[in-house]
């Protein structure tokens, strides 16, 4: 690491830059004011003649503190892309030039706003360090596998394949968990080519369920280490150096040392007793999809029988969505996604055994999708398995008959129908934990009574399947209906666990197909955050970034802000009740550092001070200049790209007023910058995070959301300092916000306009 | 020459939308080297087309802007653009790649400044658009084209206009002598990402697509909805701009079908809610939509969306495969067809009929450059006999963002385990 910071400046003239501003004055600005040793001009910094000049600097030793005054940081990363060097970007093009109209009266505030932006760039950069890691880590490829099933099976299968060791841990003496008593499984495959179009072409038909195969390739690969019996009663550490206590029944507990944690502990079939209405406990004629595999599995081929009287099944019904896609009481609200084609498969036993067994699906909305499924679907009514649009109500128990009443969709009309058997398609349960920020509410909860009913709300939950030992409690966060993370569409993996990833039904509902795939995308996520923690490297989305928080201790006052805010549980409480960071799990989002109120936390690359400083830096002409400072802290991954964007098309302009700061998180700003602000005399503060509703947009899941929580006490400080509430807004912007995010700057200068400038000028 | 580095531990990834970009960025962060190929002169693939993703109705560029930005910061990512894969030979571990190179007749010094648009005047169909709206001949293919670097037209090339462009440049950016080059390297494993087109809704000869301007596909709604998209967001009928309040939605036209796509394409139905909200936010009580369905398949947690959407007065649900689609005298679309609930003949006169396609496979397979088990709809399947090449996202089956990302990240590890055992870590 560079003791010795070398500051050099570098500015480019191209793209009408050095047209439109006085490159001499940003020069000028950049040595004199922003302290470079040095400012060298380019006419196209960004060509490899420019990328050199700069190559040879540090080469030379003479730069280890870069500035760039040219484009976006968004723009030419490629090129200005240096390792071991501390960078930071003014942003004159699109943040400047673009963004301002031409003319000889505009001229002024112009030149003033991207001298500003370099002051603000050589602020930001003196105050940088070149990251180093905390070689805290070292290299463990050893994976915890937790669950009993396909699933699980399947992690630890791709995870040894790639050549990393796997401690699977099986809470049942055998393992194949839920499909265990499979007798057989929906094909995985779609027809071959060359298999026609016509009605009667051969089609995939149920297949064998390879569970005993997989069981047996997992017992064979050395590996992996089957425990079963067994429970993880406690996990702790971070990504590379997870410790893990593994017990079993028999009382015996190993630890084990862990790279990445894979959950993928399924599903439990929903229980189908709070089903009256279908007479499921009234008579053993009524049973679940999971019991129909265990008689057909029993029958091995030969005819199906009843349970009640051992008589051979001449008409069977299938109820789809039993319990499903309902919003009464005790029943699930989603789709379980895999009934659809259980239920065909096992209409299809009775038709193999029986061609002149009747065998119904009635269903409201069938859902095969996919080629395979859609061949599936066709392979069942070339069975002749009834399909039935209708809705059962009721299954009325008669003697030894079954009657199910339903709503036939089709003819609108009641009816009902006789069988000997009924089989309740129902769901999936996700097997997770407990909700972590269930515990929280309890700890938190202001009032006895809020506590009471968080305690209830806690009585009833699950018992722990990690045991995390983790401030923010021992399991996965949850999304709706008990499943865990995640919530964003692109990144399906991301958790708020680093280094723990869920697969399979736990995450979602589905199928056997889909949940062994989707173990080989946990599985390779697991490898990969232990692959990146022995480099001491961030995971998602900061990938590779080496900064990590670190916290003066003398200043702290053990608050707990800090370990209660990050949202991704990666922060502890020492014995002396100190914030212990984790590194490892720790995904730089910067909300620690915007929750201190006493500002003692920072990364190496992004401070309380490459901020604060960059807002000191800022010219802030007196009362009567009529002119106005603006401060906008924006979302790096959103807000900020608008507005980039917005200068690239042309047409909008912003206030010359206005100084825009990226951020890497609205979570990570901290109030001191604001408060500070408006001490050293800006007019108007915007700040701009994503979306942080149930639908949150925030890559950092709660980041947007503390903030906007935290920056709700701002008004106390501005009546404390007897300034207009309006003087500081909070927004939530969309990356889609081209038009909106000038808009929203120009309506905070309007509004200086209106109220006035503030009194706190230097 | 473009040169590329690549050893038999290099992984290649054909296609660069999500799920090739998904299962580069994971495999190089990894520490794996990977070379990526994507045809198109910009990676992102059909998402960057995209208006919102259902169910969260966010916005797809939010996502793109954080792969983008790994994509730009991964020193084991290779990206070539206007590459396409002709041909694999070799075998698990050890292959040889043979990439076909277009000229973009712009090189690396480009700033994306613009003056090369400014200065050409030629106009051609916007493919961003699916041909709704035009763009110059030197362009950049959308806002957040990754590269960020224009593209002359080859069309451009021998006429005046492709001068005025190079004259425009002040960097030198504008290369018109740029030729076809063809690149040969070898990689370990291959993950083949190519995804998906929308289904030819001209075939679909009842519904009209090529007869009546005011049936038009879901894709191409999506860029109507689009504010950067043809009409700057406003939901107007191609014909004669009128505001498009009252809507149909087709739901499996062309998919479930014996004489079109015989398989379910799954992403339709959520397409089709999620569009709903479009008409229903753009003219709120005035909005009038209509959802024709066979089945609507708002599979596992989307059953929430679709709650949602049912919870929306102005759009009702018919469950009917329409005959037909006519046109009236004014150009409204009218759709025939019997609701099969209740058995109700019905002729429903729209402002736009939105044909919700399927997706086949990119490549057409009877001519697929590589040997590999497809199933007959053209779809990759997981076979041993693939050897070290592993489909991924859309190329394996018809599947939303969500799950062809998951289906990414998969092929990732499996390339990888190739990779680890040409490497000799595996054993």
């Amino acid at each position: 690491m560079a003791v010795d910071k070398k500051f050099a400046g570098y500015l480019c003239t191209g793209c009408g830059i050095g047209e439109r501003l006085d490159a001499k004055q940003l020069t000028m600005v950049a040595t004199r004011e922003g302290k470079m040793a040095s400012c060298k001009s380019h006419p196209m910094l960004c060509s490899a003649e420019g990328v050199q000049l700069i190559r040879d600097d540090v080469a030379a030793g003479n730069a280890t503190h870069v500035m760039i005054a040219a484009c976006s940081r968004r723009a030419k990363m490629e090129a200005f892309n240096f390792t071991d060097i501390a960078m930071s970007r003014a942003n004159l093009r699109e943040g400047v030039i673009w963004l301002r109209p031409e003319g000889d009266e505009h001229q002024e505030t112009t030149q003033e706003m991207a001298d500003d932006y370099v002051r603000m760039a050589c602020a930001e950069v003196r105050f940088m360090t070149v990251p180093s890691g905390s070689g805290e880590q070292s290299l463990n490829r050893n994976l915890l596998v937790v669950g009993n099933g396909v699933t699980a099976m399947a992690s630890a299968l791709e995870a040894a394949k790639a050549g990393y060791g796997v401690h699977l841990v099986c809470d049942e003496g055998v393992l194949g968990g839920v499909y265990k008593d499979l007798y057989k499984r929906v094909p995985f495959r779609a027809a071959p080519p060359g298999v026609s179009n016509a009605r009667t072409a051969p089609l995939p038909q149920p297949e064998e369920p390879g569970i005993a195969e997989m069981i047996a390739e997992v017992q064979a690969n050395p590996r992996i280490s089957v425990h079963l019996n067994a429970k993880v009663t406690k996990t702790s550490g971070a990504p590379g150096r997870f410790s893990a206590d593994i017990s079993t029944e028999s009382g015996g507990t190993v630890t084990e040392n862990i790279g990445a944690i894979v959950q993928a502990t399924d599903y439990k079939p929903y229980d189908a007793k709070r089903l009256p209405e279908f007479a499921y406990g009234k008579t053993p004629d009524v049973v679940t999809n999971f019991e129909m595999e265990k008689l057909a599995k029993a029958a091995n081929g030969g005819p199906l029988k009843r349970p009640s009287d051992g008589k051979e099944v001449k008409a069977v019904a299938f109820i789809q969505c039993a319990g499903q896609r309902s919003e009464q009481e005790g029943h699930l609200p989603y789709c379980s996604g895999f009934c659809c084609t259980e239920s065909i498969k096992q209409a299809m036993y009775f038709k193999a055994q029986n061609p002149d067994c009747d065998a119904t699906v009635l269903f409201d909305d069938l859902r095969t999708p996919g080629a395979a499924g859609e061949d599936f679907y066709r392979a069942g009514q070339q069975a002749q398995v009834t399909f039935s649009k209708g809705k059962a109500s009721e299954v009325v128990v008669e003697g030894g008959k079954l009657t199910v009443k339903f709503k036939d969709l089709i003819l609108n009309e009641d009816t009902a129908m006789e069988c000997d058997l009924v089989v309740l398609a129902t769901g999936q349960v996700p097997n997770t934990g407990p909700d972590p920020y269930a515990q929280l509410a309890v700890d938190e909860a202001p009032t006895e009574e809020e506590k009471e009913a968080a305690r209830r709300a806690l009585a009833v939950a699950p018992p722990s399947i990690l045991n995390l030992d983790y401030r923010q409690g021992t399991d996965l966060p949850q999304l709706k209906h008990g499943f865990v993370d995640s919530h964003f569409i692109c990144f399906p993996y991301e958790t708020r666990r680093t280094g723990i990833y869920a697969a399979g039904p736990v995450r979602r509902p589905m199928d056997m197909k889909q949940a062994i795939d989707d173990a080989a995308g946990a599985t390779l996520k697991a490898i990969q955050a232990a692959e990146n923690a022995a480099l001491g490297a961030g995971a998602h989305p900061r990938v590779g970034d080496l900064s990590y928080p670190t916290f003066r201790k003398e200043g702290c006052t053990q608050c707990k802000r800090c370990t209660v805010e990050c949202p991704f549980g990666a922060i502890n409480e020492d014995e002396q009740k100190y914030p212990q960071f984790n590194e490892a799990r720790c995904r730089r989002c910067g909300t620690c550092m915007g929750a201190c109120p006493v500002r003692v936390i920072s990364f190496e690359n992004y401070s309380i001070e490459t901020v604060g400083q960059q807002i000191k830096a800022v010219d802030v002409p007196d009362e009567f200049s009529e002119k106005p400072r603006l401060l906008v802290l924006a979302c790096e991954n959103d807000a900020y790209p608008a507005l980039d964007m917005a200068a690239q098309a042309g047409g909008s302009t912003i206030s010359p007023f206005a100084r825009v700061i990226p951020v890497r998180c609205l979570g990570s700003v901290n109030l001191n910058w604001i408060t500070d602000a408006l001490n050293s005399g800006y007019d108007g503060i915007i700040l701009m995070g994503c979306r942080r509703d149930d639908d949150y947009q925030c890559h950092f899941v709660r980041g947007s959301k503390m903030a906007a929580e935290r920056l709700s006490k701002v008004g106390d400080t501005l009546q404390q300092l007897r300034l207009e509430t309006e003087r500081v807004v909070v927004y939530e912007v969309a990356i889609t916000d081209v038009q909106r995010v000038p808009l929203l700057i120009n309506d905070m200068a309007a509004t200086v306009e209106k109220i006035g400038m503030s009194p706190f000028k230097f | 020459m473009t040169e590329v580095v690549a050893t038999n531990e290099t992984i290649l990834v054909v296609g660069g939308g999500i799920s090739g970009m998904t299962a580069a960025l994971e495999a190089a962060e990894t520490g794996k080297q990977v070379v990526l190929v994507e045809k198109r002169p910009y990676l992102g693939g059909r998402v960057s087309q995209l208006y919102k993703y259902f169910p969260k109705l966010c916005f797809p560029t939010c996502g793109l802007e954080i792969n983008q930005r790994r994509a730009r910061m991964n020193p084991n990512l290779r990206v070539l653009t206007m590459a396409e894969v002709t041909g694999i030979k070799g075998d698990k571990g050890n292959y040889t790649a043979t990439v076909k190179l277009s000229p973009r007749y712009v090189n690396g010094n480009c700033t994306a400044c613009g003056d090369c648009e400014k200065a050409v005047s030629a106009e051609f169909d916007d493919e961003y658009n699916y041909g709704l709206g035009k763009r110059k001949g030197a362009y950049l293919p959308y806002r957040m084209a990754m590269p960020t670097q224009y593209v002359i037209d080859p069309r451009l090339i021998g006429t005046e206009e492709a001068d005025k462009a190079k004259a425009a440049c002040k960097y030198d950016a504008v290369d018109l002598e740029m030729q076809e080059e063809t690149l040969d390297f070898p990689c370990g494993a291959v993950i083949w990402a190519t995804g998906w087109q929308p289904y030819d809704a001209a075939k679909i000869q009842p519904y009209g697509y090529d007869r009546f301007p005011n049936v038009i596909t879901s894709v191409e709604f999506e860029r109507l909805a689009d504010p950067q998209g043809p009409t700057g967001g406003k939901l107007v009928r191609p014909s004669d701009g009128k505001e498009a309040k009252k809507v149909a939605f087709i739901q499996c036209a062309g998919s479930r079908d014996r004489n079109h796509l015989l398989h379910c394409s799954r992403i339709c139905c959520m397409a089709s809610l999620k569009q709903c909200t479009y008409v229903a936010d753009a003219w709120g009580a005035e909005a009038e939509v209509s959802v024709y369905y066979i089945d609507m398949r708002a599979i596992d947690r989307f059953e929430d969306f679709y709650a949602k959407v049912r919870g929306i007065e102005q759009v009702k649900f018919i469950k009917s495969k329409p005959a037909s689609v006519v046109a009236d005298k004014e150009g409204n679309p009218v759709v025939h067809g019997v609701d099969t609930e209740g058995y109700k003949r019905f002729a429903d006169t729209f402002d736009l009929v939105v044909l919700a396609v399927g997706m086949e496979p990119s490549v057409d397979k009877d001519s697929f450059p590589v040997d590999i088990v497809l199933n007959r709809e053209g779809f990759i399947e997981a076979d041993p006999g693939n050897g070290g090449v592993f489909a991924a996202g859309c190329a394996s089956d018809a599947l939303d963002v969500n799950r062809a990302v998951q289906h990414a990240t998969g092929a990732a590890l499996r390339a990888i385990q190739v990779v680890n055992g040409a490497a000799g870590v595996e054993g």
